[in-house]
C-alpha cells in the first residue's frame, strides 16, 4: 500500500477545519485511508541516521497516510484533500476539461517509428498558467514519484517528464537513438554527458541505478528533442536539465512515455488533474497532439467521462440496506462519483471522472455506495445458505492420527515445507537427481532451494535445535512433501507423510519399530505378509547397512524404517544414535462414501456458456429461463418469479429484452403478480425511447414447447454460437496439434526397475529371462544386475529405455508382477527424461 | 541408643525443661552425634504439633586432623627435636620419618636444631638448644579444650592457613513443646499397602501427613504442536458452522489459477520475483482449461461482463509460470469454478487451513511460509451485510465481539474490507482479518449464475497462535529452531476464553 506524507497543518488549512489525531484517524479509517504515522523530517531522519544529523531538520508536524493500492487520485495532498472535502460534503467535485490553445495550432509530440522496439507510446499535455509556490512544486514532485513506484511500475511501463514549456519550443520529437549518439546535460548536472556516459555514471545513484535495466540492453534509447534539437528527457531515467521547472515556471509540459498505453494515459490524467488546480483556469488543462509514426494523430490528456447506469436496487440488494434512491444518488456523489436520478424507475446515471481510474465495473460503484453509507453502518445479517459439512478425508485421518500418536508418546514438530537441496540430498547420503523434488527459482537463502520431500531433515533439524532437552527426544510429523509428477496439470503434487524419530544414547530401532507397529493398529493393518503388512530388510544410504527396513502394506512399499547412517547423523550435527521411520499415510485414506473434493479442474468444459465473444463492454448475459406462454397465468407466474429479484430482464438496465417482453404480455397484470406489476410500470415509462434501448444479448423465450432440447437464442445468435463452437473447435484443434508436435521428438525415459523375488528360493535367472520377454513397442531392455537385500536374497536391478508416449511405467509394472510365481514386486528404483 | 529410645529421651527431657532444650547439648548429653538428634527432631517434626524447633547456628572453632594430631603428639618440628639424641642423627634417617620434612625446616628456623654437614658419613643433625616450649601443640590444646577465645585473632588466622584449626558453623535446634505436646508418639505409616487393606490394619493405623506443596511426577507422554492445535480448533469452527475442507494439499500451484484467475493483472506487484517463489523445475504449468482460460484472457485484455477490464495484453506465458501458492485462494479459485461447471448451481461454504508461501524478508514476525485460514461462501443474493454478520459469528467463537471494517482494496474483492477488533489490552484496533466479495471479473468467466455471489475471509493461523501462547518470535513457534519445552509446557487450546 503507498504511502503518502502530508504537512499537518497544511492538510488541516487545506481541509478548512483541525482535527485532533484520533479525529482524523476516524476520517480516514471511515474514508479507507489508515493514518499510519504522525512524525516529522526530524524525528525520521533522528530515527534513520542518528539524532546528530536530525539537527537543524524540520519539526513540522507529518501525517504518513495509506492509500489504497489503485487509488492513484489519492496520492498527494491535492487529491487527498479534494477527495475528503467532496466526502463531507463541503465541495462538489470539480469538472476537468480540455481546452484547445488561445492561440492557435496545440504542442505538437511526434513519434518516430524507431521507438517501436524500446518504448512505443507517449501522451503529453500542456499545464498552462500554473502557479507554483515551494509546497506545490514539492507536491508536483512527489506526485510523480509515487506514480513512478506504483502504477507505473518502477518506470517499467510509464515513465513521467515534466519541463519549462516556456524553455523549449515545439513540435517535439520522440524517437530512439543509439546511446553513444545522444547527449545532452542531465538534470542537476553541470556538463553534457553522452548516454553511455549516462548509464555508467548512474550505476552507482541510489536512486536511478533501480531504473536503468529499463533499457540498458538495447540498441536504441528513448529520448525527446524539442525543434531545436534540445533534450527534454531520455525515458525513464532522466529529464534533461534545460527544460526543468522552477518555481518561477508559469507553462509546463507534460509527456509520459510508456510500454502501456493504458497505462499511460491513467498516468498523464492524474498528473493534469491533480495539478490542474492551480492554473489560472482552474481544471483547464491544454491539449497537446501526438502524431504517430503512421501520420495518425490524437489529442490528449483524454479526460474522459464515462457513464453509467444502475438501480438503487442493484446497490440495495448487494450492500443489504434499503436505502431510496435518491440517497445512493447523494452517496454516491460523496464519492465524486457525480449520480443523478433518472426518473426512469429506480435507475442511477453515474459519471466517473478521470480520476477514478478503478472504477471498472458495477460492483466499484456499489463499493463506493456502501463506503459512502459507512460500513459500519450496515446491519449484520445471516445468510440462510444451508450446507452441510464435510472434512477433507486426508486432513481427517491426519487429524486423528496425530492425537493417537502424541499419545503414544511422540512429540509433534512442524517443520517448513522448503529447505536446502543439501537437506533432501547430500546430507541423507542421496543424489538429488534421485529426490524428484521441486526446485525454486528464486530463493532469496539457501534455506529455500526446494521443496521438501521427505519429512526427516526436518525432524534432525529440531533435534540438534533441542540437543541441551533431557534424553530420549521422540518426535513425529505428519505433513505434505512435494514431488515432481507429471501426470498433475503442475507437473508436482503433495504427499502426506508421517515420519518420526527415536534419538538416545542407544539407537532404538525396537522403538520405532513397535511405533510402526502401534500406527498400523491404529489403521487397522495387520501384521501378515499379503493383505497386511510387513517390514523386510532394504539398502538405503541414509542408514546403517544392516539396519533398514521397507514396510510393505499389501505388497506395496509405502516407505522404510531403520537406524540412521553415522554420516547422517554427524551431518545434522547430532552425535547419539537415532532410529526413524517415514511412510506414505495417502495409501490408507479408505474409500471414504462421500466423492473426495480434488483441486484437479475438469479440462473440457460440460456446461456451455453463452459468453459475450465480440463486445468488450457487454452485460452478463441472463441465465437461461424459459417461461412458457406468458399469456398464461403459469408463464406470468414463472416470469413474476424471475423478476423477483430483477430490475430488468438482463443486467442492470433497461433493453430491448424488456420492450419485446412487455408487448408480448396481453395486458396489464393484476396485482398478484406484485413483482412483475412493479416491473411493469417500470419498463412503460421507458415506451417512448424504446427504439434507443440497447438490444437484447439474449432471447427470453416466450413459447413453451414440448421438447426439452429447446432453442434457448434466436437465429442470429444461433450463428454467433455456431461462430464460438467453430472458434472453440478450431482453437482445440491448434492445442492438439502443439501438443502432438511436442512429442514428435519422441520423449523418452531411462527407468531402472527394482524387481523382488518371493526368497531366496526363487529362480533369479529364470525370473530375469520372464521380464526380459516383456515386450512392447517402444520398450528396450538394457543391462541388469543382482543386489543383495538381505537374508540371502537378491534382488533383480534392470534398465530400459521407453518412449513415455507408449510404455508407462505403470504398464510396465503390470506387465512384470504377471510373473506371479516368481515376481514379488517391482519398484521404480530411478526414472529420469532422457 | 536406638533410635526409638533417642525419640523418647528427647521428648522427656523436653518435658522436664523449662522453656526448650538445645540439640546440640541434648547430644551431647545423651552422648549421641548431633546429627542422629536433627534426625529425631526432624521426625518429631512431621508429627503435627507435637514440638516446635527453631534454628539456631553458631561458629566456633574445631581443630582439623593434622590439628589433632599435633595436640596429640606435639608439633612436627617438636616431634623433629624430640626425635634427635644428643649424639645427633644422620639427616637421611630423619627425612624417612613422616613428619620428618616439614619439622626439620620449622625446627631449623626455629633455631632448635643444627646441621654438620661436613660429618662423617654424610650431613648429621644435632640439638642445638637443651630445652623447647610447643607453642603451637599448646595453643591447639586451648582450642581443644574450648577456651579458643585466649587465643588473638591473628593467632587463629596462622593455624587456620597452616591447616590446623578451621571455623565451622554449627546448626542447632532450640526445641519447645509444641500444642499437642505429649511424651508418648505413635508410629506413623507412610502409604497404604495391600496389607494393610487386606487386613483392615489401616484402621487402627496414623498416616504421615503428604506434603501438598511439592509438585508431583510429570507424566511420561507425548504432545502436540501448539500451532497445530490452534488449526484443529479453527478446523472445528469451521465445521461447527457447516463449512466443508477444501483440497488445499497442492502447494504448486500455475500462475494462471494463483493469480489470473482471480482477476490480478500480470504486471500486479505481488507478482513479482520479490514476493513470489517461483518454480525452475517443473518450471511451467501444462494443462489448463482452455475455454476458461480464454474467457479469463479476454476479461484482463478486453473486459466483458459490465467490466472495462485492465486492457493489457495478456500473455498465456505468465499465466503457465509455475509457484509457490502465495494464498489458499488458488485453491478456492479451483473451487468455485469446478462449482461452475456443476450441472445446477448448489449454494456452498468451503473453508480451508493451509501453508501459503511469499518470497518475503524475514523477521520476528514474518516467515516465508505460514498458514493461511480462508472461508468461502457462494450463494445467491448475499449481501455485504451477510459477509459481516458471518464474520461476527466467526470472530464470536474465537471470543472476539467487537468488530469494526475499514474499506480496502484487493484486486479480486469488491468490496473489500479489513477486520479490526478492539483489543483490551492494547486499548487500541488491531487488525484481525482480510475480507471481501470476489469481483464478478473472477466469477462470471467461471461460468457462475449472475446472481451467484461469493463471500470471503482470511487471516493467518501463526498470528492468533503466538498472541495464545504469548510467543514473541515466530522462529520459536514454527520450523527447527522450535523450542521444545515450550510444545511440552503448553496447554490445551481453547481460542473463546
Amino acid at each position: 500500500m503507498p504511502t503518502v506524507g502530508v504537512k499537518r497543518d497544511l492538510l488541516f488549512k487545506a481541509l478548512g477545519k483541525t482535527y485532533t489525531d484520533v479525529e482524523f484517524d476516524e476520517l480516514c479509517f471511515e474514508y479507507g485511508l489508515e493514518l499510519d504515522e504522525i512524525t516529522s523530517e526530524k524525528e525520521i531522519i533522528s530515527r534513520e541516521q542518528g539524532d546528530s544529523k536530525a539537527s537543524g531538520a524540520s519539526d513540522v508536524i507529518l501525517y504518513k497516510i495509506d492509500v489504497p493500492a489503485n487509488r492513484y487520485d489519492l496520492l498527494c495532498l491535492e487529491g487527498l484533500v479534494r477527495g475528503l472535502q467532496v466526502f463531507k460534503n463541503k465541495l462538489e467535485a470539480p469538472r476537468y476539461r480540455r481546452v484547445s490553445p488561445l492561440s492557435g495550432e496545440p504542442q505538437k509530440l511526434i513519434i518516430t517509428e524507431e521507438t517501436a522496439a524500446v518504448r512505443p507510446h507517449a501522451v503529453a499535455a500542456v499545464l498552462r498558467n500554473i502557479t507554483f509556490t515551494q509546497e506545490r512544486y514539492d507536491s508536483f514532485i512527489e506526485l510523480q514519484e509515487k506514480l513512478h513506484q506504483n502504477i507505473c511500475r518502477k518506470r517499467s511501463l510509464v515513465a513521467i517528464g515534466t519541463h519549462d514549456l516556456d524553455t523549449v519550443s515545439g513540435p517535439f520529437t520522440y524517437t530512439a537513438k543509439p546511446p553513444a549518439e545522444i547527449s545532452f546535460k542531465p538534470l542537476n548536472q553541470t556538463k553534457e554527458y553522452t548516454a553511455t556516459q549516462l548509464m555508467s555514471l548512474y550505476k552507482t545513484d541510489s536512486h536511478l541505478r533501480h531504473y536503468l535495466h529499463i533499457i540498458e540492453d538495447k540498441p536504441l534509447y528513448p529520448v525527446i528533442y524539442d525543434s531545436n534539437g534540445i533534450v527534454l528527457s531520455m525515458p525513464p531515467i532522466i529529464n534533461g536539465d534545460h527544460s526543468k521547472i522552477t518555481l518561477k515556471t508559469k507553462n509546463v509540459f507534460v509527456e509520459c512515455t510508456a510500454t502501456d498505453l493504458t497505462k499511460a494515459k491513467i498516468v498523464l490524467d492524474m498528473m493534469v488533474t491533480m495539478f490542474s488546480e492551480y492554473c489560472s483556469q482552474p481544471f483547464t488543462v491544454e491539449e497537446a497532439e501526438v502524431v504517430y509514426p503512421d501520420g495518425k494523430t490524437c489529442k490528449y490528456p483524454e479526460l474522459a467521462y464515462r457513464k453509467e447506469k444502475l438501480s438503487s436496487d442493484f446497490i440495495n440488494r448487494k450492500v443489504g440496506i434499503n436505502e431510496s434512491t435518491e440517497t445512493i444518488a447523494r452517496l454516491l456523489t460523496k464519492m465524486c462519483l457525480r449520480s443523478e436520478v433518472t426518473g426512469v424507475g429506480d435507475e442511477i446515471e453515474v459519471e466517473i471522472p478521470p480520476t477514478r481510474s478503478d472504477v471498472i465495473h458495477a460492483c466499484d460503484i456499489m463499493e463506493d455506495a456502501a463506503m459512502a453509507y459507512g460500513f459500519n453502518n450496515i446491519p449484520y445479517t445471516t445468510p440462510r445458505t444451508y450446507t452441510v459439512a464435510n472434512q477433507f478425508p486426508l486432513n481427517k485421518l491426519t487429524e486423528l492420527l496425530r492425537q493417537d500418536l502424541a499419545a503414544a508418546g511422540f512429540t509433534e514438530a512442524l517443520n517448513f515445507a522448503l529447505c536446502s537441496t543439501e537437506d533432501i540430498s547430500d546430507k541423507l547420503g542421496k543424489k538429488i537427481s534421485e529426490t524428484r523434488a521441486v526446485h525454486i527459482a528464486n530463493p532469496k537463502t539457501a534455506e529455500f532451494q526446494v521443496a521438501r520431500t521427505t519429512l526427516l531433515p526436518g525432524l534432525l533439524k529440531t533435534l540438534a535445535a533441542n540437543r541441551k532437552m533431557p534424553l530420549p527426544l521422540k518426535l513425529f510429523e505428519i505433513s505434505d512433501v512435494v514431488l515432481k509428477d507429471d501426470t498433475k496439470d503442475v507437473g508436482a503434487r503433495n504427499s502426506r507423510r508421517f515420519c518420526a524419530v527415536y534419538y538416545n544414547k542407544s539407537p532404538g530401532f525396537e522403538v520405532i519399530h513397535g511405533l510402526l507397529d502401534r500406527t498400523m493398529q491404529l489403521l487397522e493393518v495387520k501384521s501378515e505378509r499379503g493383505d497386511g503388512y510387513h517390514i523386510q530388510a532394504a539398502e538405503d544410504s541414509t542408514f546403517f547397512p544392516g539396519r533398514c527396513a521397507e514396510i510393505f502394506v499389501g505388497g506395496k512399499s509405502v516407505g522404510r524404517l531403520g537406524v540412521l547412517h553415522p554420516d547422517v547423523i554427524t551431518r545434522f550435527e547430532l552425535t547419539m544414535p537415532c532410529s526413524a521411520v517415514e511412510m506414505d499415510i495417502e495409501p490408507f485414506l479408505g474409500h471414504p462414501a462421500e466423492t473426495t473434493l480434488t483441486h484437479d479442474v475438469p479440462l473440457h468444459e460440460v456446461i456451455k456458456h453463452h459468453f459475450p465473444s465480440q463486445v468488450p463492454n457487454s452485460r452478463p448475459t441472463s441465465t437461461k429461463t424459459v417461461f412458457g406462454d406468458v399469456s398464461s397465468a403459469a408463464g406470468l407466474k414463472a416470469l413474476d418469479d424471475f423478476l423477483a429479484d430483477k430490475s430488468y430482464m438482463e443486467g442492470f438496465e433497461a433493453t430491448q429484452a424488456d420492450t419485446t417482453m412487455f408487448h408480448a404480455i396481453p395486458s396489464a397484470p393484476s396485482a398478484t403478480f406484485s413483482h412483475l406489476l412493479r416491473w411493469y410500470n417500470h419498463v412503460k415509462s421507458f415506451l417512448r425511447e424504446r427504439a434507443n434501448l440497447p438490444s437484447a444479448k439474449s432471447q427470453f423465450v416466450l413459447e413453451e414447447d414440448d421438447d426439452d432440447d429447446i432453442d434457448l437464442f434466436g437465429s442470429d445468435d444461433e450463428e454467433d454460437n455456431a461462430e464460438v463452437e467453430k472458434l472453440k473447435e478450431q482453437r482445440l484443434a491448434e492445442y492438439a496439434a502443439k501438443k502432438s508436435k511436442k512429442p514428435a521428438l519422441i520423449a523418452k525415459s531411462s527407468i531402472l526397475l527394482d524387481v523382488k523375488p518371493w526368497d531366496d528360493e526363487t529362480d533369479m535367472a529364470k525370473m530375469e529371462e520372464c521380464v526380459r520377454s516383456v515386450k512392447m513397442e517402444g520398450l528396450l531392455w538394457g543391462q541388469s544386475k543382482m543386489v543383495p537385500v538381505g537374508y540371502g536374497i537378491k534382488k533383480l536391478q534392470i534398465g530400459c529405455v521407453v518412449e513415455d508416449e507408449k510404455v508407462g511405467t505403470d504398464l510396465l509394472e503390470e506387465a512384470i508382477t504377471a510373473f506371479e510365481e516368481y515376481v514379488q514386486s517391482v519398484d521404480v528404483a530411478a526414472f529420469n527424461k532422457i | 541408643m536406638s533410635e526409638a529410645g533417642v525419640l523418647e529421651t528427647l521428648l522427656l527431657r523436653i518435658e522436664a525443661a523449662d522453656g526448650g532444650v538445645d540439640s546440640l547439648e541434648t547430644a551431647s548429653i545423651l552422648g549421641v552425634d548431633h546429627q542422629v538428634l536433627v534426625g529425631a527432631v526432624k521426625s518429631l517434626l512431621a508429627l503435627e504439633d507435637l514440638i516446635s524447633a527453631e534454628l539456631r547456628s553458631s561458629k566456633h572453632w574445631e581443630l582439623s586432623g593434622e590439628g589433632t594430631e599435633i595436640a596429640e603428639q606435639g608439633s612436627h618440628e617438636a616431634r623433629v627435636f624430640s626425635s634427635v639424641p644428643p649424639e645427633g642423627l644422620p639427616q637421611s634417617e630423619l627425612m624417612k620419618l613422616s613428619f620428618g620434612k616439614i619439622g626439620f625446616s620449622k625446627a631449623m628456623s626455629n633455631k632448635w636444631i643444627k646441621v654438620d654437614k661436613t660429618h662423617e658419613g654424610g650431613p648429621r643433625i644435632f640439638r642445638s638448644v637443651e630445652n623447647i616450649e610447643d607453642q603451637v601443640r599448646d595453643k591447639l590444646l586451648l582450642v581443644l579444650k574450648g577456651n579458643t577465645s585466649q587465643l588473638e585473632e591473628k593467632e587463629k588466622n596462622e593455624l587456620k592457613k597452616r591447616k590446623l584449626l578451621s571455623e565451622v558453623t554449627v546448626k542447632s535446634y532450640w526445641i519447645t513443646k509444641g500444642s499437642c505436646f505429649s511424651t508418648t508418639i505413635t508410629k506413623q505409616e507412610t502409604e497404604l499397602t495391600p496389607e494393610m487393606i487386606a487386613n483392615g490394619s489401616w484402621k487402627e493405623k496414623k498416616f504421615k501427613p503428604y506434603n501438598f506443596e511439592a509438585l508431583g511426577v510429570a507424566p511420561d507422554c507425548g504432545h502436540l504442536h501448539p500451532l497445530m492445535k490452534v488449526r484443529t480448533q479453527f478446523r472445528q469452527i469451521f465445521l461447527e458452522m457447516g463449512f466443508t475442507e477444501m483440497p488445499t494439499n497442492n502447494f504448486i500451484e500455475s500462475s494462471f489459477w494463483n493469480f489470473d484467475s482471480l482477476f490480478q493483472p500480470q504486471q500486479h506487484p505481488a507478482r513479482d520475483a520479490h514476493d513470489t517463489f517461483f518454480i525452475s523445475d517443473p518450471a511451467l504449468a501444462h494443462e489448463f482449461p482452455l475455454e476458461y482460460l480464454e474467457r479469463v484472457k479476454k476479461i484482463h485484455s478486453e473486459g466483458g461482463y459490465g467490466s472495462q477490464g485492465y486492457k493489457y495484453d495478456w500473455k498465456i506465458e505468465e499465466a503457465q509460470k509455475n509457484i509457490l501458492r502465495t494464498h489458499t485462494t488458488a485453491v478456492s479459485a479451483r473451487m468455485l469454478y469446478k462449482l461452475a461447471q456443476q450441472e445446477k448451481f448448489t449454494p456452498v461454504k468451503y473453508f480451508s487451513i493451509d501453508r501459503v508461501f511469499r518470497n518475503e524478508t524475514l523477521d520476528a514476525t514474518h516467515l516465508a511460509e505460514f498458514h493461511q485460514i480462508e472461508g468461502v461462501v457462494a450463494d445467491r443474493g448475499l449481501t455485504l451485510g451477510d459477509l459481516m454478520g458471518i464474520l461476527h459469528q466467526f470472530f464470536t467463537k474465537l471470543g472476539i465481539t467487537k468488530l469494526r471494517f475499514k474499506p480496502a482494496y484487493n484486486p479480486y474483492t469488491e468490496p473489500s474490507m479489513e477486520v479490526f477488533s478492539y483489543h483490551e489490552g492494547l486499548k487500541k484496533w488491531v487488525e484481525v482479518g482480510n475480507s471481501g466479495v470476489f469481483r464478478p471479473e473472477m466469477l462470471l468467466p467461471m461460468g457462475l449464475p449472475e446472481d451467484v455471489t461469493v463471500i470471503a475471509w482470511g487471516l493467518s493461523l501463526e498470528r492468533p497462535t503466538m498472541i495464545k501462547y504469548g510467543i514473541n518470535n515466530i522462529r520459536e513457534l514454527v520450523g527447527h529452531k522450535v523450542n521444545l519445552q515450550m510444545v511440552y509446557d503448553g496447554p490445551i487450546c481453547r481460542l473463546e476464553s
